[in-house]
């Protein structure tokens, strides 16, 4: 109880200062909504039988994806470069816990990524949206949500022997962008590509949103997508040990 | 003379190597080599998906505009990296003239957008097996330059605005987003609305684009000829402006003690 507790005046605390950064808060929505509008345009332009209702919900998650990819990576470097990341460590609560509030938080500005891209999308290309199953709907967010946190939460982990962690954080938005679903069919990319993309949450979460709102069993999907999630925040804890431990070993947390 | 060619060479060279003091090759390589394949391969994908265009039409699109990020970035750099290093102040109390001064800090940037670009064309066409005519070569190398040329004249615009506005990477990611949509590099601009495509008359690329498209269909560089003129223009155009701003912000700067404001 307390640990949740924790997780939630930290991920408050964490989802306020995210808020306030003009990066976080501001760039990272506005950012991928250039891209949502060029999907918009492309497949408005197009004849295919996918139709801007299938790129509206791909450039929403698409979004969401943003707000974590660039700026996970680098949440850990971030308490660093602000000089708290010895405190964080030294604080006698799991390190895990310390960070996966910041992660989540980003991973929640991802749904005012979804919001914003959907109304854009309405208003501005006339995209009506119907949510066929609503509340598998609302679970798929909470779901995207959380197994974005828990990549992101991996990312952060993984990428903090790396000085430029941003980049890596960056790295990965096109390829996921590309791979898991969001506006290319799986169908589309060369077989070998499969495999990659079963292994990210993204391509279930992006599964889970489009089967509930244009109907469809989200369930498998939602599942396969939250498994993943508990798979990667696991992963992440063991690397936090791991890295830690080899850190306090050799004097080399702050990097410098 | 001497003296200015000297800021321009020499400090233009400086202050391009010292940008490298941070873009080492673990942040170029992602950045500049990889990271524009990806946006082509994104691109080239959502347009299958979309049976939109062809595979050439998202490469020569998209490798061309993904200049703009090093030449966005850079230029914006220029000023926000000079106040991060508390060198802003030094340079803009000095003497020097100021044409050459900032002239000599863009043309590595010119240098750099063009070899991202012509990278990103090069591994692009590999990967996705599209055929350029080896005679369209040399002109599409001239129309590549000419692209980053326009765009760094943009990058000057972007640099003024660094030296009010503190979140540079959010305003570079921005007009980055701006090119994306309205410059024709993945959506044909007859599809775009109307005053969309008129705008898109005065940003750079956009001629630059088509010129590239056109060199791919087999027309000579005397058929691009005004196309690539008009980029030119747009370039300089830009860089007039984005001076004028430059010296108009250093004086409000200057006058409200605004320069090391970060």
């Amino acid at each position: 109880m307390s640990s949740l507790r924790f997780l939630a005046v930290s991920w408050t605390l964490q989802f306020k200062m995210i808020m306030r950064s003009p990066f976080d808060g501001i760039g990272n929505v506005v950012y991928p909504l250039f891209f949502a509008t060029v999907a918009f345009f492309v497949f408005r332009a197009g004849h295919s039988p996918r139709t801007l209702v299938y790129a509206s919900f791909g450039a929403a998650v698409m979004g969401m994806w943003s707000s974590v990819s660039t700026s996970a990576g680098s949440a850990m470097q971030r308490e660093r470069w602000w000089g708290t990341l010895e405190l964080l460590v030294a604080a006698p609560r799991h390190f895990a816990l310390v960070l996966l509030p910041a992660t989540l938080g980003l991973a929640t500005v991802g749904v005012y990524n979804l919001a914003a891209t959907l109304l854009w999308g309405r208003f501005l290309f006339g995209v009506h949206l119907r949510i066929v199953h609503p509340l598998p709907f609302a679970l798929a967010i909470v779901g995207t949500v959380l197994s974005f946190g828990g990549l992101g939460f991996l990312f952060a982990v993984s990428f903090v022997r790396w000085r430029a962690a941003w980049v890596l954080g960056n790295f990965f938005e096109y390829p996921v962008w590309l791979i898991c679903g969001f506006l290319v069919p799986l169908a589309l990319l060369p077989g070998w590509v499969h495999p990659i993309a079963w292994a990210l949450a993204p391509t279930w979460a992006m599964n889970a949103v489009r089967e509930s709102a244009l109907g469809g069993t989200p369930l498998p999907d939602l599942a396969a997508c939250l498994g993943l999630g508990l798979g990667y925040l696991v992963l992440g804890v063991l690397v936090s040990d791991r890295v830690l431990r080899a850190a306090r070993q050799r004097g080399s947390l702050a990097l410098t | 003379m001497i003296v200015a060619a000297r800021i321009f060479l020499v400090g233009g060279l400086t202050s391009f190597r010292a940008l490298w003091y941070w873009l080492t090759p673990w942040i170029y390589v992602p950045t500049m080599l990889i990271a524009p394949i990806f946006q082509i391969l994104l691109f080239a994908y959502i347009g299958r998906s979309a049976h939109l265009r062809s595979d050439e039409f998202y490469l020569l699109g998209n490798a061309l505009q993904y200049a703009s990020i090093p030449c966005l970035f850079a230029m914006g750099q220029m000023v926000s990296g000079e106040r991060y290093q508390e060198t802003l102040g030094a340079i803009l109390v000095s003497p020097a003239a100021r044409i050459p001064l900032f002239l000599g800090r863009s043309l590595p940037v010119i240098v750099n957008g063009a070899f991202v670009a012509a990278f990103s064309l090069a591994v692009g066409s590999l990967i996705l097996g599209v055929h350029l005519p080896a005679s369209s070569l040399p002109p599409l190398a001239l129309v590549v330059l000419v692209a980053s040329f326009s765009c760094t004249g943009l990058g000057f615009v972007n640099a003024a605005i660094s030296l009010r506005v503190r979140e540079n990477a959010v305003a570079s990611n921005a007009i980055f987003g701006f090119l994306l949509i309205f410059t024709g590099a993945n959506v044909p601009l007859d599809s775009l609305p109307g005053w969309m495509s008129t705008a898109a008359e005065g940003m750079p690329f956009t001629h630059a684009i088509a010129a590239a498209r056109k060199l791919a269909a087999g027309a000579s560089l005397g058929d691009v000829g005004g196309l690539v003129g008009a980029e030119l223009l747009v370039g300089v155009i830009y860089g007039i402006a984005g001076y004028g701003l430059l010296r108009f912000f250093e004086v409000q700067g200057r006058r409200h003690a605004t320069l090391e404001r970060s």
